[in-house]
C-alpha cells in the first residue's frame, strides 16, 4: 500500500537526542497564536503522521509538547501552530534566526486515517485544537476519493481567534466537504454562525453506522461534542479524541501524562472513546 | 522450600569482609548498608567496617527507629528509607548541555560497574518492575540501562520481617525467588555466625568461587528451611489482591476517598521512598550570559501540584485526587500499564508517612 509510507512513518528515530531546527518563517494567525515553519539544520528529512506531536525546546527556557500542524507530505518545512500562554511558548515564537529550536519527535499515535477509508468522516475542532487536525484534513482532501462524506465543524471564541483564515475560506467553498464555522461571540463584521461548536450539529445529519469522528479542543468542548455525536447515533468506538496532559518526556518515562491506565504520550494522544469512557470527563482523574 | 537442584555454600561471618574485597578487585563499586542519621541507607562501601552490626529497625505507621540488640548480626533490619532506585536511577541526572550555537554535550556513562549488597527480596522485585518501565519501550532510559546492565545484586533473605511488610500478599518475599546474582541467608546458631549463599547467575557463581566457602551442612540447610517458614508466618499485614484492580476501578468515586483529604499532607514522602515510583520532571536553565543551557532530570512526585499542571490549572487540585491517583497507580492502573502491581509490599510508604497513612488500610476502605 502506497499510503503506508505517509501514515506509518518510523517511530525508530532517535528521540532522546534532540535535533536542531531553524525558524524559517513565523506567521501570525491570531493575536496570540503563531504558525512556525521549521527547517532541519541537519538537512535530514522529517516525517510524521497526522495527529502526532513534537517536544519543542526553547534554549534554556524549557520544552513543551506541540502538535504538528502542517502537510504530512512536506519533509523539510515543518509547521507548528503555537498559542502563547507562558514562558516556553513565548520563547518559542520569539526564537528567530540565527537561534535554533530543539526538536524531539514525532511522538504519539495518529488519527485513524487508514481504517476510516471508505467511511464518512467528521472533524470537530475547538480553538487551537484545529492544529493537530489540519494535517488530517490535508490528508483526507488529498485522498478525497478514498473517503465518503466529509464534515468539518470548527469553533473559536471570536472571529479574531480563528486559525488558518485563508484555508477556512477555501474549505467552506469546496463542494466535496461540508464545513461549518462558528464563534462564541461575533463582532460587527461577522456574518456567520454564533454559538459554541456543538450548536453546529443542527446543520448536519450523520450516518451513525458509517461515520468516524475526530475531535480536538478544550476538554469541556470535547465532552459536549461527544454527547452530540452520541445523540446522532455514533458509538464510542467511532469517536476519536486527542487528549492533553502535562508532559515532560514524550517517551513514556516521566509519568506525568498519565490518564487512567494510559500514558497520553505513548498510548495517545488520540484515543477512541470506548478506550477511555470510564475515565473521560471525570473530575481530577 | 530449598531447591534440590541448587548448591548452597556457607561463609563464616569472619570471612565476610573478604566479600567486599573480592567485589572491589573485580572492578565493582560496592553499595551496601550503612547507618546514617539514624537510618540504614545505601552507601559506597570500602570495607566491612562500615556495615552496621546488631541494629534492628522498629517500624510502624509513621515511625522508624533503629535499636541495638546484643548480637553481631549484619542484617537485622529490613528496609530503610532508600530503595535501590537511589543507586540505579539517580535523583538528579544531567541530560544535556547545549550551547547557543546548538552544539550539544550529552554526558556518557562512566562505565562503572556497581554491586549492591543487602537487597531485600521486595527490592529485587522492584528492580524488575523498574526494568519494565524504563527499559521495555517503546523508549528506554539510556542512563538507567547503562548502570543497570552490568549491575550485580546480592540479596539478603528476610528472617525477621518488619511490622509494615506485606510481601507475602504481593508475592515478592520474604525469600528471594529471582532477580539476584547471589542470595544470602544470615544464620546465628549455637554460637556460630555464618552466611548461607546461593547463586542464580554465572557471575554470581564466579564470585562465590573466589570466597572462602565450604558446602553448607545438612543441619544448616534445615535451619534455613525452618527460618523460611517462620518468616512467612511472622508477616501479619495482608492485602487481599484478588480482584483488587477491578474493585478499585469500580470504586473510583467511592465516598471514602474523601476522608484522605483530612489526613494526607501531600508531602510526597511515599513516592520518594517507594522503590518503584519512577516519575520525573526536568529543569532547564541557562548560564547568566545565556551561552550555555542545561537540562536536568529530577525525581518528581504525583503529589506535587505542578505534576498535573496544564494551562489554566492543575488537573488534580484536591489532595484526595492526588492520593487516589497514587494508590490507583500502585494497585490498579500499573497492572494495565506493565502487567504487575506497582507495589511490592515493602511497607516504606507506611513507615515514612508523617501521619502514618497505610496503603493497605486505605485500599480496603474503598473496595466495597
Ligand atoms: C499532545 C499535546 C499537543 C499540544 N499541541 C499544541 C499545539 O499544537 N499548539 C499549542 O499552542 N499548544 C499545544 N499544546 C499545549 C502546550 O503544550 C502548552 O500550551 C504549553 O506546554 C504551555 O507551556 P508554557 O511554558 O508556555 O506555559 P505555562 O502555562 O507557563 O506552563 C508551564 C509548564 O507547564 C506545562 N504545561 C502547561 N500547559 C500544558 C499543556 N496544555 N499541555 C502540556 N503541558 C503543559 C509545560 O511543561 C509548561 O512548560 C499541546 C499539548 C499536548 C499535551
Ligand atoms: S505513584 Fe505517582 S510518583 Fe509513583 S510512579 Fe505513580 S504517578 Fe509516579
Ligand atoms: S510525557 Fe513523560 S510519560 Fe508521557
Amino acid at each position: 500500500m502506497k499510503e503506508k509510507s505517509t501514515l506509518e512513518t518510523a517511530q525508530e528515530v532517535e528521540v532522546e537526542v534532540m535535533r536542531k531546527f531553524s525558524v524559517e518563517e513565523v506567521f501570525k494567525e491570531t493575536p496570540d497564536t503563531y504558525t512556525l515553519l521549521l527547517k532541519p539544520l541537519d538537512k535530514k528529512d522529517y516525517s510524521f503522521v497526522p495527529g502526532q506531536f513534537n517536544m519543542l525546546y526553547a534554549f534554556g527556557v524549557g520544552e513543551v509538547p506541540i502538535s504538528l500542524s502542517g502537510d504530512p507530505d512536506e519533509k523539510y518545512l515543518i509547521a507548528h501552530t503555537i498559542r502563547v500562554v507562558g514562558a516556553v511558548t513565548n520563547a518559542l515564537v520569539n526564537a528567530r534566526k540565527p537561534k535554533f529550536i530543539g526538536l524531539r519527535g514525532p511522538f504519539g499515535n495518529g488519527w485513524p486515517l487508514e481504517k476510516t477509508k471508505g467511511k464518512d468522516v467528521i472533524i470537530v475542532a475547538g480553538g487551537i485544537g484545529l492544529a493537530p487536525l489540519r494535517p488530517a484534513i490535508y490528508y483526507i482532501l488529498k485522498h478525497r476519493k478514498e473517503y465518503g462524506r466529509f464534515f468539518f465543524l470548527y469553533g473559536a471564541r471570536t472571529p479574531n481567534d480563528l486559525l488558518y483564515k485563508k484555508e477556512l475560506k477555501e474549505w467552506k467553498s469546496r463542494f466535496d466537504m461540508d464545513a461549518f464555522i462558528t464563534v462564541d461571540a461575533g463582532d460587527e463584521k461577522w456574518t456567520g454562525n454564533i454559538g459554541v461548536v456543538t450548536t453546529l450539529f443542527k446543520h448536519i445529519k450523520l450516518d451513525p453506522n458509517n461515520t468516524y469522528a475526530f475531535v480536538c479542543g478544550p476538554e469541556i468542548m470535547m465532552k459536549f461534542t461527544v454527547l452530540e455525536l452520541r445523540n446522532q447515533g455514533l458509538t464510542d468506538d467511532k469517536i476519536y479524541i486527542s487528549m492533553e496532559r502535562n508532559m515532560k518526556c514524550g517517551m513514556g518515562l516521566c509519568g506525568r501524562c498519565q490518564f487512567g491506565p494510559y500514558f497520553v504520550c505513548k498510548n495517545g494522544p488520540i484515543f477512541s472513546m470506548d478506550q477511555i469512557n470510564r475515565f473521560f470527563g471525570r473530575r481530577e482523574v | 522450600m530449598l531447591s534440590q537442584q541448587k548448591l548452597y555454600f556457607a561463609l563464616d561471618a569472619e570471612a565476610f569482609g573478604n566479600f567486599i574485597d573480592v567485589l572491589k578487585d573485580l572492578g565493582y563499586t560496592v553499595y551496601g548498608p550503612a547507618e546514617k542519621d539514624g537510618a540504614i541507607v545505601f552507601e559506597i562501601l570500602d570495607s566491612i567496617k562500615q556495615m552496621p552490626r546488631g541494629l534492628y529497625d522498629e517500624q510502624s505507621p509513621g515511625r522508624y527507629r533503629l535499636t541495638k540488640k546484643d548480637n553481631q548480626r549484619y542484617f537485622g533490619y529490613v528496609v530503610g528509607p532508600q530503595s535501590p532506585k537511589y543507586v540505579l536511577y539517580s535523583p538528579q541526572h544531567l541530560l544535556f548541555k547545549v550551547r547557543k550555537d546548538g552544539r550539544t554535550f550529552i554526558p556518557q556513562p562512566d562505565g562503572k560497574k556497581i554491586a549492591i549488597i543487602g537487597l531485600r527480596p521486595c527490592d529485587l522485585k522492584a528492580i524488575e518492575i523498574l526494568d519494565n518501565v524504563l527499559l521495555k519501550g517503546p523508549y528506554k532510559s539510556n542512563a538507567y540501562e547503562a548502570i543497570r546492565k552490568d549491575a550485580l545484586f546480592i540479596a539478603v533473605n528476610c528472617v525477621e520481617p518488619g511490622n509494615n511488610c506485606f510481601c507475602t500478599s504481593m508475592n515478592t518475599g520474604p525469600f528471594a525467588q529471582s532477580g539476584y546474582d547471589i542470595s544470602i541467608t544470615e544464620l546465628l546458631m549455637n554460637g556460630s555466625h555464618v552466611f548461607i549463599l546461593e547463586t542464580m547467575t554465572n557471575k554470581g557463581t564466579e564470585i562465590v568461587s573466589r570466597l572462602k566457602c565450604r558446602n553448607a551442612t545438612e543441619e544448616e540447610l534445615n535451619v534455613v528451611s525452618k527460618l523460611m517458614e517462620d518468616a512467612k508466618n511472622k508477616i501479619r499485614k495482608k492485602l487481599d489482591v484478588e480482584n483488587l484492580k477491578d474493585d478499585l476501578y469500580r470504586n473510583i468515586e467511592h465516598p471514602n476517598w474523601n476522608e484522605i483529604n483530612n489526613k494526607c499532607l501531600a508531602c510526597g514522602n511515599c513516592t520518594l521512598v517507594c522503590p518503584t515510583c519512577f516519575c520525573s520532571s526536568v529543569f532547564d536553565s541557562s548560564s547568566l550570559s545565556m551561552d550555555v543551557a542545561e537540562r536536568w532530570r529530577v525525581w518528581d512526585s504525583c503529589f506535587s501540584i505542578d505534576y498535573s499542571y496544564i494551562h489554566g490549572g492543575s488537573i488534580r487540585q484536591s489532595i484526595m485526587s492526588r492520593y487516589r491517583h497514587w494508590l490507583m497507580h500502585k494497585l490498579a492502573t500499573w497492572v494495565d500499564q506493565f502487567g504487575t502491581f506497582g507495589c511490592v509490599g515493602c511497607g516504606r510508604c507506611i513507615t515514612w508517612c508523617p501521619v502514618g497513612i497505610d496503603i493497605v488500610e486505605e485500599a480496603s476502605k474503598v473496595r466495597d
